[in-house]
């Protein structure tokens, strides 16, 4: 599940939703159209936006390697949130985007954000040939398989090319995630198969990396239950070129609500129900004034997978509007690899 | 023992009531004069600020165009997707009730940090503002507001006056639009980002103005505003200081009769510093609320003269921090203290068994000689000041310097005249008369002090005033030549009535006009279509050769005093136009409209430098401006509101300057007003112990009538003499104010004119005021007992 993006939609939801707390967002969705199982997809008319629900999100995460061997990640995320369903012309659209990037190494981590008002062609998806893009970042291509990647913000900046080789991948029941107890869902899918090479422009130097990359597709309209607080989520590629998508909400009863994906090398993908993964923190870093886990003990006992999911960099901060944190990670244990952690509702 | 002390010091006020009352009025309205002027300019100052915090125009650079005032949308959408962080805004007007309301929209999704209220509003957050189009106002307008506009309206404080925000969707609906006014700069820029030129060529960059473009433009009126307050404060002090010393002196025989009854010296002046403060405190409640009357009431000329000069809004009402107040009570203590603060040192150093009342300490030679120095001293660093120059302040010190100088000099020029006059005198009585004035003198220095130092101010004043207003007159008639004043939708409708008026009229002149910086300032380049009309109408300060052939034939360019003057540019030197064009300056020209510098070159170089800017204005010279105006209208189809007639614009750009100057008029009438009060308090305190003096003259035959018309005349000469040093100091004031102070503060010297006639009516209503401030005393004088005038010789021996 990627319901992070809900954080950023908060923004726009602004201080009284705020005042609650994660415990309090995005259980309302009055007038905004509702995931159901088994509606199928239809591509690539489903890359695009889909105005008539309440979020969606664009959201790519990068590990690379530099010529020394360094390790790098990047994040690149566009976000619509919808203040109304439906779509208008010019300002009067009531289609809100915003995105993040950032660019992560062993030592630092860059952030930025971008605001951007629908109807105007600030900011905006198109299906077919495939274009997203706020301001001058831009993720687009020809089709989704083949795509170009760029961001810039005041002390970075990235030019990438992306190649897919495997299909997209679709979680929960055919594309249909529930993410919670009570029912609540999202339509969920990735394609977590892209190579990835390009520069880094970080201060002082241009770094050319190469690298494997994960793109989510989400949207829904009510992603979360009233008592969920936060969320751990992880984007894991092992060394066997197996994958897994793993996620837990905390939730206010002390209980969490787990989920995630096994994602053969070839595609094949295994639904994980509730309870069927533990992730148990480590280890705990002081980062922004707060205590966020960034060692932890993954377990998926059906798979045989008991691993350690460490960080790269435990300061990966995404210090926008609603911060998180959100960085690459290294796997150990019963399974090598790398992947994408991020961690929401550590106040 | 201190109880008791303290109601014998009382005892002296609960006898001279008229004392007490001097002394408190006195402080009053040296406290209520300062803490109006500062108050009037607070509430300005803070007017400026939130409009520049609504605007973001303090923190941030801007990007403006080139020329005109619209910016396509698309250029932002160019910018954006270039990676600049900028963020859109619109400006215009709408009409809510009886005021024009300045709209101001913007995108708060995009705007840099804490601009506008939707961060500490909470009665709408940004959904509502985004989805339901709320608008913002100030509360003076929202209600008035919301009648014309359909959004919801909300009252906000935090906005300037006559202003409204909202989204910058429903800014283009309500004004029908689709354009933007201008972009905000965010501080943090992507890396990388492409130029601005070749982005959007048609902006340019204004820097972030610290402090806010308005601030500083009105910061001379404001220090202007600040130096009568000082004035005013000045003269009030004077009169204080002569209540309370005049107090203390009489009061010397109940000090030491109290410390011979053991009450230490310590506790004494303790407890007369103690009454000091209360009447301080008194003084200050009082003065405090009198300011904020003088505020009110002036609130709305200072509102529209700021607006008028500098299109600066101010709130109409007072709204200022309650501690803000109290402040008045601290200028009331430093007032007391200051007036004070000789009594008390004289009183310190006084000998237990010092001898009774002297009534008025006739000034030594040695302290005269002093004053003198000291009074040559101030008028010598008032000149080096003027010659040596170096900025607005220095010369507000000059002026400082000048006018206490020579209001030291005062007492020690009448005590010279009135010698003078003594030695040519014909007749006892007239000796007696004069060498009785000299000895008076002393007594009424402070209050003639004040006097002069009113006259001077308002001549001074005067003077200026009415030299701006013969200057500005002939200024406007130099301008304002074309009959008729056009201004078009857009460059398109400009180009059509172009078309339209060519045959119509006599001569189109187009306005145009882009902004830029020369010489590292602020300026406006003009392209003008060169007509005989320039050359009969324009009047060069300085010119080097046929002017206007040379700038029609684009070899020459014509200058603005206050660019002459900042950048010290003067005909023959080499203008920087822009890169890599140079051209010489054939002649300067006096701008009394306009606070920045201004370029005017010939249309056809103007087109060739600068191709987008497309005038939408235009001057039209024509025999029968009712019939084009008509024409106009009816087969072109412009909106009446377009055309402005020249009579039209010059009454309103006179009425604006009527406005300008009524704010200081009604302090120059306060401050005459409180010096005619101070010569009124210093004869009536002198005329108790000017019985003795008197006796004998009225001994000798003098009748009580012909006594008290003496003491009229008395005043009168006093006042005509003090009138003589006061003529030469208001023309210097008056010279230093046009060619010092004016240059430094905006940027040009005017003329100064001499108005002989307001003279006359002035030193008649000074005189007048010493008529009637003696008036009183007089009658008192005249209606003495008999008995109390025979006294004096029973108590001699």
């Amino acid at each position: 599940m990627r319901a992070r993006a809900i954080i950023a939609a908060l923004v726009l939801l602004a201080q009284p939703v705020l005042a609650q707390g994660f415990a309090g967002m995005g259980t309302e969705a009055e007038g905004f159209a509702m995931p159901v199982p088994g509606a199928g997809f239809d591509f690539p008319a489903d890359h695009g936006p889909h105005p008539d629900y309440r979020i969606e999100w664009w959201y790519l995460t990068a590990n690379l390697q530099g010529p020394d061997g360094t390790p790098y990640g990047l994040q690149w995320t566009l976000f619509r949130s919808a203040l109304a369903p439906g779509e208008a012309e010019g300002w009067d659209s009531p289609q809100v985007w915003f995105a993040h990037a950032a660019v992560t190494t062993p030592e630092a981590h860059y952030s930025t954000e971008r605001f951007a008002r629908g109807g105007i062609g600030q900011a905006g998806v198109d299906a077919d040939p495939f274009a997203a893009w706020i301001d001058d970042w831009r993720l687009a291509g020809p089709s989704l398989d083949e795509l170009e990647l760029r961001a810039t913000g005041p002390g970075f900046a990235y030019d990438m090319g992306l190649q897919a080789e495997g299909p997209l991948v679709f979680h929960g029941e055919q594309g249909y995630s529930v993410k919670s107890a009570q029912g609540q869902a999202s339509y969920y899918y990735s394609q977590p198969f892209y190579r990835i090479a390009g520069d880094l422009d970080l201060p002082g130097a241009t770094v050319p990396v190469t690298g494997r990359a994960w793109l989510d597709r989400e949207w829904s309209s009510q992603p979360l239950a009233a008592d969920q607080l936060g969320w751990d989520w992880f984007s894991l590629t092992f060394e066997s070129g197996d994958r897994l998508m793993a996620f837990q909400l905390r939730q206010s009863d002390g209980r969490d609500f787990s989920s995630g994906t096994w994602i053969g090398s070839e595609g094949a993908t295994t639904a994980l129900g509730d309870g069927a993964l533990t992730a148990t923190p480590l280890e705990v870093t002081q980062v922004a004034g707060r205590d966020v886990p960034t060692r932890w003990r993954l377990e998926l006992p059906a798979r045989g997978v008991d691993v350690t999911v460490t960080a790269l960099n435990p300061r990966a901060w995404m210090d926008v509007s609603i911060p998180y944190w959100e960085g690459p990670v290294t796997v150990g244990g019963s399974h090598g690899g790398i992947g994408y952690l991020e961690m929401t509702g550590y106040d | 023992m201190t109880a008791a002390g303290f109601s014998a010091l009382w005892s002296h006020w609960r006898r001279n009531p008229l004392q007490l009352f001097t002394l408190v009025a006195g402080l009053a309205l040296a406290t209520a004069l300062w803490s109006g002027v500062q108050a009037l300019n607070a509430q300005a100052r803070a007017s400026y600020d939130a409009a520049a915090a609504v605007l973001g125009e303090g923190r941030y650079d801007q990007l403006v165009p080139r020329a005109g005032d619209s910016i396509p949308q698309d250029s932002y959408l160019a910018l954006r997707r270039a990676g600049w962080q900028v963020s859109p805004v619109l400006e215009g007007g709408v009409q809510a009730g009886q005021t024009r309301v300045r709209l101001v929209g913007i995108d708060p999704l995009t705007a840099p940090g804490g601009v506008g209220p939707m961060t500490r509003s909470d009665a709408a957050d940004l959904p509502a503002f985004l989805s339901e189009g709320v608008v913002f106002a100030h509360p003076e307008t929202a209600r008035a507001l919301a009648d014309s506009v359909p959004q919801p309206v909300i009252a906000d404080g935090g906005l300037a006056p006559e202003t409204a925000l909202t989204d910058i969707g429903v800014a283009q609906r309500l004004l029908n639009r689709d354009d933007l006014s201008r972009l905000i700069l965010a501080e943090a820029q992507p890396i990388g980002r492409p130029d601005l030129e070749t982005v959007a060529p048609g902006l340019i960059r204004r820097p972030s103005q610290q402090g806010s473009d308005i601030g500083q433009l009105t910061d001379s009126f404001h220090l202007n505003l600040t130096a009568f307050g000082l004035l005013s404060f000045a003269v009030g002090i004077f009169i204080v200081h002569g209540a309370i010393g005049l107090a203390f002196e009489q009061r010397r025989a109940m000090i030491r009769t109290l410390r011979t009854l053991g009450l230490s010296l310590r506790r004494i002046m303790l407890l007369m510093g103690l009454e000091l403060a209360g009447l301080a405190l008194l003084a200050g409640a009082l003065g405090v609320a009198l300011g904020y009357v003088l505020a009110a009431a002036l609130l709305p000329d200072v509102a529209a003269t700021l607006e008028g000069l500098y299109g600066a809004q101010v709130a109409g009402g007072l709204r200022l921090a309650p501690a803000w107040w109290l402040s008045g009570f601290g200028i009331a203590l430093l007032g007391a203290a200051l007036a004070g603060a000789g009594a008390f040192w004289t009183i310190a150093r006084m000998p237990v068994l010092a001898t009774g009342a002297r009534a008025w300490a006739v000034a030594t030679g040695r302290r005269r000689a002093a004053q003198g120095a000291l009074a040559l001293l101030l008028l010598i660093l008032a000149g080096l000041g003027t010659l040596l120059g170096g900025g607005l302040l220095a010369g507000f010190a000059s002026l400082a310097s000048l006018l206490l100088g020579a209001a030291l000099a005062l007492p020690l020029v009448l005590d010279r005249l009135l010698a003078l006059g003594e030695g040519r005198a014909r007749g006892v009585r007239a000796q007696w008369f004069l060498a009785d004035t000299r000895q008076q003198l002393p007594g009424l220095r402070l209050a003639l002090m004040a006097l002069l130092l009113a006259m001077a101010a308002n001549i001074g004043v005067s003077t200026m005033v009415s030299s701006f207003r013969l200057t500005f007159t002939g200024f406007l008639d130099q301008r304002l030549f074309a009959d008729l004043y056009v201004a078009a939708e857009d460059t398109a409708q400009g180009a059509e009535l172009e078309r339209f008026v060519a045959g119509r009229a006599e001569a189109v002149l187009p306005i145009q006009w882009v902004d830029t910086r020369i010489a590292g300032q602020p300026a406006e380049i003009y392209g003008a279509r060169v007509a005989p009309a320039y050359a009969e109408n324009w009047r060069f300060i300085a010119r080097d050769g046929p002017v206007w052939d040379r700038v029609a034939a684009g070899e020459a360019a014509i200058i603005n005093e206050q660019l002459a003057r900042r950048a010290n540019l003067w005909p023959g030197d080499a203008l920087a136009l822009a890169p890599g064009r140079t051209l010489p300056i054939a002649g300067v020209v006096g701008d009394y409209g306009n606070p920045i510098g201004q370029v005017v070159i010939g249309e056809r170089l103007f087109v060739r430098l600068f191709p987008d800017a497309a005038p939408e204005r235009f001057g039209l010279v024509t025999v029968d401006p009712a019939r084009l105006r008509a024409a106009l209208e009816g087969e072109l189809g412009l909106a009446p509101g377009q055309i402005t007639d020249q009579a039209a614009l010059k009454a309103f750009s006179l009425g604006v300057f009527e406005r300008t100057f009524t704010v200081t008029a009604a302090l120059n009438v306060l401050t005459l007003a409180v010096a005619g009060f101070a010569i009124l308090m210093s004869l009536l305190t002198l005329a108790a112990m000017r019985v003795p003096q008197l006796a004998p003259a009225w001994a000798l035959g003098m009748t009580r009538a012909s006594l008290g018309r003496l003491e009229v005349l008395r005043a009168v000469v006093l006042a005509a003499l003090t009138l003589l040093v006061a003529l030469p100091l208001g023309l210097a004031l008056a010279w230093m104010l046009l060619a010092v102070i004016n240059v430094e503060a905006f940027g040009w010297r005017l003329p100064m004119f001499l108005f002989p006639g307001d003279y006359a009516v002035l030193a008649a209503l000074a005189i007048l005021a010493a008529l009637l401030a003696a008036l009183w005393p007089a009658r008192r004088l005249a209606r003495t007992p008999p008995s109390d005038l025979l006294k004096v010789f029973a108590n001699e021996g």
